[in-house]
């Protein structure tokens, strides 16, 4: 059970972290190098395209990911409980 | 704007939610269906319910309105309001739905094994539900002036009305059905205008709205603010940007309305399988709503100068199409904005009723007449605040009460589900820490009072330090009372994270 547990909160805070250096720092990003507003993609400023639309695709991804991660955990635990 | 076809719309959204929620009612027997429908409602109609009620008056409205008034700073709302679905999956989801509890109150003191906990949840979660329903009626209210001219208290006296007659006999499964359909209107109402507001505005040259600046005296902010997330003149916008992400991010688990729809999905792997589903249906509408804002800088820039901003999504279409059809979308657009108010006014009714009859009107009363007393109550002090304060753009209220559940529900749902060692006291430390700390902010922003500097960026938005704070303080104080650890709490970890698939004694 405490290896399930430790299974799940790793990737847990695997998947948190990578949410907080992607997203998390864009803020940051744009602080340090404001001139990316000047920087025009298909007309609409590079922010705009990342904080509007391509920022939901990457949660998206993320949350599979971790589904997938979730369900493979609590397999692998299943299979040990009915072995023995 | 054409008010005969607008309350047109208006009437039809009401009667359809009437009808769905009466034919839902079919399905409603039991004390059970009224609080979680009985837990048996599919991921794929479930998710849209989710949907259909956690997008309210702030996403239709609120969001195209600052993006309107301040530009890409104001991107992160939408953001943080599905990210938070994000954590919510990966921190909080399967393990919830499989503590087997009904409310936030009820989790607590399972987890806890303690009265005081209990209570004191209760009382934050009628706070939160009732910080969230007040914008609502707000919304409301402005919507309906702006089509019709009525008076502002029309609107929001006209959804309370709804809420409480569609609650009162249908409880939690009509409802179901009822925000299912709710989130592909507002998907349709938002999408269908707006892409043929794009082919005008492409008909027109397709002007960047990052360009447009707008007659003198009508209060634009500059191009360069407005297309960089991050306003160059401001000394706290960082503070300001990262205590949003936080509240955001972290608060959409602690409020009440989200998290009674976990108890609706059949297992702990469907709960996850639903959230994922929520995160895309999200993802797809969050889209639109900054497509308003911009073009509502080409085609709108006056309503920012009378404070008006608000109220672009409703605006953009008569201004940019004339005659009939540019009334009809106004109408649908319309439409999906009392959606917005019906679908979630709905779920926090639900939610803070359950509470209220669990904890005080069921001394009283038999079950389900318990209930709808609560309901009344639930949906008549936030009222009463709408009609009293105003004045608070209705985005900024809602991450209010995002900053509030944040600062309280998450720091007990995370340290709760994951580490074994919290104790009711510690609970408790945290919750008054968290709880007064965001409070304070609330009661300032919600007075009106003046700052400056850095009180004012603390105070705006608190979630920066009261959520550490809240999680620190029930760290140390649980560790500083050991005794105090629930005897049951390891059986208790163990039901959360097992597979339903495993037998287990889930007592």
């Amino acid at each position: 059970m405490a290896s399930l547990l430790r299974a799940q909160l790793r990737l847990a805070v695997g998947v948190l972290t990578t949410l907080t250096l992607t997203v998390g720092s864009l803020p940051l990003l744009f602080v340090v190098s404001p001139s990316l507003g000047d920087v025009r993609v298909l007309g609409m400023p590079l922010p705009w395209v990342i904080l509007a639309f391509a920022i939901y695709p990457v949660l998206v991804v993320l949350g599979w990911v971790y589904v997938r991660g979730a369900e493979r955990n609590e397999r692998a635990f299943a299979d040990v409980v009915e072995r023995s | 704007m054409s008010t005969p076809l607008a309350i047109t719309a208006v009437v039809l959204v009401v009667v359809a939610t009437i009808a769905i929620g009466t034919w839902g009612l079919r399905f409603s027997r039991t004390t059970s269906d009224f609080f979680v429908a009985s837990r048996t409602v599919g991921p794929g109609l479930n998710a849209s319910a989710i949907g259909g009620e956690y997008l309210s008056a702030a996403s239709f409205l609120g969001v195209a309105g600052l993006v309107l008034a301040y530009g890409a700073e104001m991107l992160w709302y939408p953001v943080g309001w599905t990210a938070g679905y994000l954590v919510l999956l990966v921190l909080v989801a399967a393990p919830l739905r499989r503590s087997g509890a009904y409310t936030l109150p009820d989790f607590a003191e399972t987890r806890l094994e303690s009265r005081t906990v209990r209570i004191v949840s209760s009382v934050l979660v009628v706070a939160i539900g009732w910080l969230y329903l007040m914008p609502q009626f707000q919304g409301a209210g402005l919507a309906l002036r702006t089509v019709t001219g009525a008076p502002s208290w029309v609107g929001g006296v006209v959804v309370a009305v709804v809420v409480v007659l569609n609650v009162l006999p249908g409880g939690m499964r009509s409802v179901t059905f009822v925000q299912a359909f709710q989130y592909w209107l507002k998907l349709t109402a938002l999408l269908v205008p707006a892409f043929f507001l794009m082919l005008v505005w492409l008909g027109d040259g397709a002007a960047s709205p990052a360009d447009a600046t707008g007659a003198v005296g009508t209060a634009l902010v500059g191009s360069d603010q407005w297309a960089l997330p991050i306003s160059p003149g401001d000394p706290y916008v960082l503070y300001t940007t990262y205590s949003l992400i936080v509240a955001t991010f972290l608060g959409t688990m602690g409020l009440p309305h989200v998290v009674v729809r976990f108890y609706t999905n059949p297992d702990g792997r469907a709960a996850r399988r639903t959230t994922l589903v929520v995160l895309g249906l999200l993802g797809v509408f969050y889209v639109l709503p900054p497509v308003y804002g911009a073009l509502g800088r080409i085609y709108a820039p006056d309503l920012v100068a009378t404070g008006q901003s608000d109220t672009v999504v409703l605006e953009l279409p008569a201004r940019m199409i004339a005659g009939f059809g540019g009334e009809l979308l106004a109408a649908l657009t319309t439409a999906g904005a009392f959606a917005a108010f019906l679908s979630t006014s709905s779920g926090l009714t639900i939610a803070v009723a359950g509470v209220i009859s669990q904890e005080v009107t069921s001394r009283r009363l038999s079950g389900i007449t318990a209930f709808r007393v609560a309901a009344v109550l639930g949906v008549a002090v936030p009222l009463m605040l709408a009609l009293m304060t105003s004045g608070v753009s209705v985005a900024r209220a809602v991450g209010l009460a995002f900053a509030v559940a944040a600062s309280t529900f998450c720091p007990l749902l995370v340290l709760g589900i994951w580490w074994p060692r919290l104790t009711d006291v510690g609970a408790l430390a945290g919750l008054a820490v968290g709880g007064l700390g965001s409070g304070v902010a609330v009661v300032d922003t919600l007075l009106g009072l003046e700052h400056t500097g850095w009180t004012d960026a603390l105070l705006a938005q608190p979630a920066a330090w009261t959520v550490p704070l809240a999680f620190l303080t029930m760290v140390l104080v649980s560790l500083a009372t050991p005794r105090r650890r629930p005897a049951g709490v390891r059986r208790f970890l163990v039901r959360l994270h097992t597979p339903e698939a495993v037998a287990l004694d889930r007592g």
